[in-house]
């Protein structure tokens, strides 16, 4: 059986146009989704049954015992952590968050490394931006700086950008230009008409030349900036303000070098420096497909994006002291629980210690290295596969992921459920 | 350049500046961490050519990669598209090893622009369990 307009559960650009065809429950073949989608929507081993750990080994239980142990866990911790997120759908984010008030949690999810400082520069500046179907249509000149979506968002130029063919630019790149600005000659550097190496670290101070530059003043710009020489500059800059309508995206080579959340404010003050000459805008290469959602759930619910502290009956947010990683370095939790995520390869492996020391709790469809310090494993149905709900895409559109095969496997959402129902039994006889 | 001398022998070692990063391969099995292939993809250190003679090794030879933070032994594979002096790691437990927790107050550790130092080394790249298994001493 074929089923079209899959939306694809991986990255940011939540791609809608995927084709799919399953035979006997399985997905047999997959089409127009990129080598890293195509992978994920194939499927990979499984956990195969809940589990708690007993003398250092994982035991297979049932779901309502692991639910049970995950509630009895989280009641007696006195500053847990919740973290995750960004591979599951809003409902179940929504879910958590209530939890996460009910048990006096810190809740956080995967921009605490990833985008984090483009929240926070947002916060401080805002964010000149628009739509990833306007980009499409109206942009003739695309920058990506410190991204690199040959490698993390397979079909960003094909759908949406450089390589897409618009309303208004129907020769697709033909009439386009793209420039890249980074450390190292990557894939997508190759296909650039304008390649930018900057030295690593130095972000800040070659924005801050462009910035000067395009609010016309030349003379203040040395020679070479960051590694780059001011005549490559001055040429960014023309293109800059020759075009009908310009985007930087901009990836995790800004936010995860020196300067961090700074490098992005004064990428934004670039882009509004910009609109001197044209019109320009400016958006995140948000990574996993619903980061960006559960930064707009928690945003409702909370008040905050992310690294939201509500162990004071208040929500706090202070991201350098509420965020995962210092949590962890300070040792300060007393429990984690982490859903959609694996920490055990992406958090720094010395904040990971503390997590070895204290009770882990993990829901996700696959083992990873986070499973190997969990005391409890809950596996769960595969959320735009096996299971619905809504996402955001990079530029904040909501889209409806898809069930394409039936599952036993309990959705993120019924597990959130569950924990939080049991969570309160405990939580209410405490008070009681 | 630095040179560490021991007792046994003179090593050779450069220093760079290193960033993590995604890659296909590290991506097509991001839920398939356990695996082969991931092991394959993300226990690496790419690095410029010319980086890899002053080293002395080949593609797939190990190298050990040092921060203040901690090491970790990797393979070695070539990509002309590092500048001398940038090596790249695709991001996961290995590179992670030696990323430190230390987010200047910004919530965000920084994964690139590491200082780091890269020897020649005959030890063997540890397997993930065996490496997670570290941080549980």
């Amino acid at each position: 059986m074929e089923v079209t307009d899959v939306v694809c559960p991986l990255c940011g650009c939540v791609c809608d146009d995927v084709v799919v065809e399953v035979e006997d429950n399985k997905v047999t073949k997959v089409k127009g989704a990129c080598a890293v989608g195509k992978s994920k929507l194939m499927g990979h081993g499984r956990i195969t049954s809940p589990a708690i750990r007993e003398n250092g080994i994982l035991k297979d239980c049932s779901y309502d015992a692991a639910i049970k142990r995950t509630a009895e866990i989280l009641a007696a911790a006195r500053r847990p952590l919740m973290y995750g997120w960004s591979s599951t759908v809003c409902e179940a984010s929504k879910v958590g968050i209530e939890l996460a008030e009910e048990i006096g949690a810190v809740i956080d999810n995967t921009a605490s490394v990833c985008h984090g400082p483009s929240v926070l520069a947002i916060q401080d500046v805002g964010l000149p931006s628009c739509t990833l179907g306007e980009v499409k249509n109206r942009a003739d000149l695309v920058i990506y700086w410190g991204a690199n979506p040959a490698a993390a968002h397979g079909n960003h130029m094909k759908r949406y950008s450089y390589i897409s063919k618009g309303y208004f630019l129907p020769e697709g790149k033909k009439e386009k230009k793209l420039a890249v600005v980074d450390v190292r000659e990557t894939k997508s550097a190759k296909l650039a008409d304008v390649f930018i190496r900057i030295e690593p670290g130095k972000d800040y101070l070659v924005l801050s030349a462009l910035r000067a530059l395009l609010l016309g003043y030349e003379d203040v710009v040395p020679e070479e900036v960051g590694g780059v020489p001011k005549k490559d500059l001055l040429e960014l800059v023309k293109m800059m303000e020759e075009t009908k309508f310009g985007i930087i995206f901009f990836g995790m080579g800004v936010t995860h070098s020196r300067g961090r959340h700074n490098n992005i404010v004064n990428a934004i003050q670039v882009t509004r420096a910009a609109h001197k000459h044209t019109k320009f805008n400016i958006m995140p290469m948000r990574g996993h497909y619903n980061v960006n959602g559960f930064n707009q759930v928690c945003t409702w619910e909370t008040g905050f994006p992310y690294s939201v502290d509500l162990s004071e009956g208040y929500a706090w947010y202070n991201p350098g002291e509420t965020s995962s990683t210092d949590l962890l370095m300070r040792g300060e939790c007393d429990a984690a629980l982490f859903i959609a995520t694996d920490p055990g390869a992406h958090f720094p492996g010395e904040s990971i210690r503390h997590l070895s020391k204290i009770p882990v709790i993990q829901i996700d469809p696959y083992a990873n290295p986070t499973t190997e310090f969990a005391d409890v494993v809950i596996p769960a149905a595969i959320s735009g596969i096996e299971a619905e709900g809504t996402v955001y895409r990079m530029d904040n559109i909501p889209l409806r992921l898809r069930k394409i095969v039936d599952t036993e496997y309990m959705t993120d959402e019924a597990i959130m459920k569950g924990i939080l129902k049991e969570t309160r039994l405990l939580t209410l006889s405490r008070r009681l | 350049m630095f040179v560490c001398m021991s007792k046994k022998r003179i090593k050779m070692g450069i220093e760079v500046k290193l960033i993590n990063g995604r890659t296909v391969a590290q991506g097509s099995n991001l839920e398939n961490k356990l695996s082969e292939e991931y092991f394959n993809a993300a226990a690496i250190c790419e690095l410029n050519g010319s980086d890899m003679e002053k080293l002395g090794v080949a593609v797939g030879e190990h190298v050990k990669v040092k921060t203040n933070a901690g090491e970790v032994v990797v393979k070695a594979k070539k990509a002309d598209g590092n500048p001398e002096g940038v090596a790249f790691m695709p991001m996961g437990p290995w590179a992670n090893a030696v990323v430190s927790g230390n987010t200047h107050g910004a919530g965000m550790p920084q994964f690139k622009g590491m200082d780091a130092k890269i020897e020649k080394t005959g030890e063997a790249v540890l397997p993930v369990k065996e490496l997670l298994q570290g941080y549980m001493k």
